[in-house]
């Protein structure tokens, strides 16, 4: 559908997107995933037509960004970053001016608009200012925009930077609700969301492509191996000579908590499923395990080691480390 | 284009510049003819356009100074990017729809000489040429308002900038006047010109090899010129700047006469600023 090929792009001096160089398939939710200036923003510009790259090129459906911008712009619908809407019209005015920009023919506007409304869900505020609505209200708006003259390809950039949870959670399912009749390509700096949404993940660091696979296949490979924390109302050694009775145990680690109970931290050996053994052992000799979770050593671990590496993935690393797997957010604010 | 040109027309209409405009207008027109035509019991209605026609040094920076930087703040321009239209289409859409809003009062000015020859023998063809004329030396300043309105970032700075430019055009004759004829003074007033240019040339595009040789080029040539033949000097300068002034061709049409060079040179103005106002919308999507 799009290939990216040999991206380059430099402001003076400064190298946002260096040789850049991928392909996205028909069908598939893509998340676009970096750190701030990473080059998300800019390679989003230059695929949609709106920067010019230094070096390379961009095919829509094999038409070139630059040589054939008309044929190769109809196929993508855009959301940059900032919404780009006229405050001083209602959204419905809005969405007629850019269906009629992009060609949809008069017959069809009315229909298209009211149908695409409807999935965004702004009928009800489609006759108020743009100004006066709020920024998921906005965010639906620029969303719509980008649908109508039904493009193959959506492209979103941050589509829920600024939003509360609830809208952000309402946003996340309307582009998987799109995602069902569109290609999306939406880019993120939060991991969360991307592994929410996405069935395929590209890193990008440095303006370089660092990792590109199905998110499952990123999990596994950074968190192919079960991890348990267990809890138990008995001191170490206890919990260790019961853990010495199952099988399939790769490692075992204390985890210093200030409780009365220990809580340990099993690592099971690689495609094994431990829970039910490690269950029963504590039952037999009658330890209370007071709780057992399973640790998800997720893309944060992932994400990290790619970005801040800034080079190819080499170890599993991340893998090993998987007490920061739990929530959290990346609270950077955009640094521009 | 159309897309554009309508939502153009809507934006000035749904904030106040359009009827401000409108109502400006009129209301210099009328005053204007109350004085000459009604009260000074003169029937050349082109006297009451050309006492209008300083209304352009306001009423062009306020019509041009939202149209493109108004855009860029907003971010509205990426959308304008990203639509499957040429930005020649875009440029050319929100210039007719600045045509558009100018059209509107003027139309209703070209009612004021049917009134009047109600009221005694009105000579038709010089009052539509001189209004024709006017309509044109506002095109011809919108399409350079347009063009700062592309190169600017904000709607004050669009604003000053139209401004002073407007001011320049409007005082060209006169100033030119003052300007002394002599080879020499033409000479240094030329070489002040191509540093400037060179400068400006330094701040857009950023490469000093490229700004210091057109600098170092074009003064070496003024003098090899001048050396040669410094009689072609004398009053080059002044005779430059007379030929710019825009405001000085719609005298003419003043004075009962049509002139179609006059009309040729509004329309090569207008097309020269709005290829312009294109490559500079061009360029700022190589270096946003």
């Amino acid at each position: 559908m799009i290939e990216v090929k040999h991206l380059t792009k430099r402001y003076g001096g400064h190298t946002a997107v260096s040789d850049l160089s991928f392909e996205i398939d028909k069908g598939v939710i893509y998340g676009f995933l970096g750190p701030n200036g990473a080059g998300k923003s800019t390679t989003m510009n230059i695929i949609t037509g709106c920067l010019g790259a230094t070096e390379g090129e961009v095919l829509v459906d094999g038409h070139s960004v630059s040589e054939e911008p008309m044929e190769a712009k109809k196929r993508i619908g855009y959301l940059p970053e900032l919404p780009p809407l006229y405050t001083d019209m209602t959204p419905e005015e809005y969405l007629r001016f850019v269906a009629e920009a992009k060609g949809v023919s008069r017959k069809e506007q009315a229909e298209q608009i009211a149908a695409i409304m409807e999935k965004t869900g702004i009928t009800q505020v489609s006759h108020r200012l743009i100004r006066n609505l709020s920024k998921g209200y906005r965010q639906r708006v620029g969303i719509a925009q980008a649908l109508l003259g039904k493009p193959e390809v959506i492209i979103l950039d941050e589509p829920t930077v600024g939003l509360d949870p609830a809208q952000i959670i309402e946003i996340r399912d309307l582009i998987r609700e799109l995602g069902k009749e569109h290609t999306i390509v939406l880019s993120s700096h939060i991991l969360s969301e991307v592994q929410a949404v996405c069935d395929s993940i590209m890193i990008i660091s440095g303006g370089k492509l660092v990792a590109s696979d199905t998110t499952e296949n990123l999990t596994r490979r950074f968190a192919g191996t079960q991890t348990l924390r267990l809890e138990a109302d008995a001191d170490e050694k206890t919990m260790r000579k019961v853990l010495d009775r199952v099988d399939g145990i790769a490692s075992v680690e204390v985890k210093p908590e200030e409780k009365e109970s220990t809580v340990l931290l099993v690592k099971a050996e690689e495609d094994k499923d431990i829970r039910a053994k490690v269950f029963k052992a504590f039952a037999k000799e009658n330890v209370t395990l007071l709780e057992m979770t399973t640790v998800h050593a997720d893309l944060e671990d992932v994400f990290l080691e790619l970005t801040q590496s800034d080079a190819p993935a080499q170890s599993e690393t991340a893998a090993q480390a998987p007490d920061t797997a739990e929530e959290e957010k990346t609270g950077e604010e955009e640094a521009q | 284009m159309i897309a554009v040109w309508k939502r153009e027309i809507s934006a000035y209409y749904k904030s106040v510049t359009g009827w401000l405009l409108g109502a400006f207008l009129l209301i210099f027109a009328g005053i204007y003819c109350m004085a000459y035509n009604l009260s000074g019991y003169t029937a050349k209605f082109a006297y009451v356009l050309s006492g209008c026609s300083f209304i352009y040094l306001i009423a062009v920076p306020i019509i041009s100074m939202r149209a493109l930087a108004e855009e860029k703040r907003q971010k509205t321009d990426q959308l304008l990017y990203a639509l499957p239209i040429r930005l020649s289409d875009v440029v050319l859409g929100k210039y007719l729809g600045m045509l558009t809003v100018l059209l509107m009062p003027i139309l209703v000015i070209a009612l004021y000489p049917l009134i009047l020859s109600q009221y005694g023998t009105m000579e038709y063809a010089p009052a539509y040429a001189a209004l024709f004329a006017f309509f044109m030396l506002g095109a011809c300043l919108l399409s350079i308002g347009l063009f700062i309105s592309s190169v600017t970032e904000s709607q004050v700075a669009s604003a000053v900038i139209t401004l002073v430019v407007m001011l320049l055009l409007y005082f060209m004759n006169a100033l030119a006047s003052y300007v002394s004829t002599d080879a020499s003074a033409s000479l240094i007033a030329l070489i002040v010109l191509v540093v400037l240019f060179a400068l400006v040339l330094q701040l857009m595009a950023k490469n000093p090899i490229v700004s210091v040789g057109v600098g170092v080029l074009g003064i070496g040539g003024l003098y090899l010129w001048y050396s040669a033949d410094s009689s072609a000097f004398s009053g080059l300068f002044s005779d430059m700047m007379e030929s710019i002034s825009v405001f000085e061709r719609f005298d003419t049409f003043v004075d009962g006469v049509f002139d179609l060079t006059a009309v040729v040179y509004y329309i090569s103005i207008i097309c020269v600023f709005l290829f312009l106002t294109v490559q500079s919308m061009e360029k700022r999507r190589w270096n946003e």
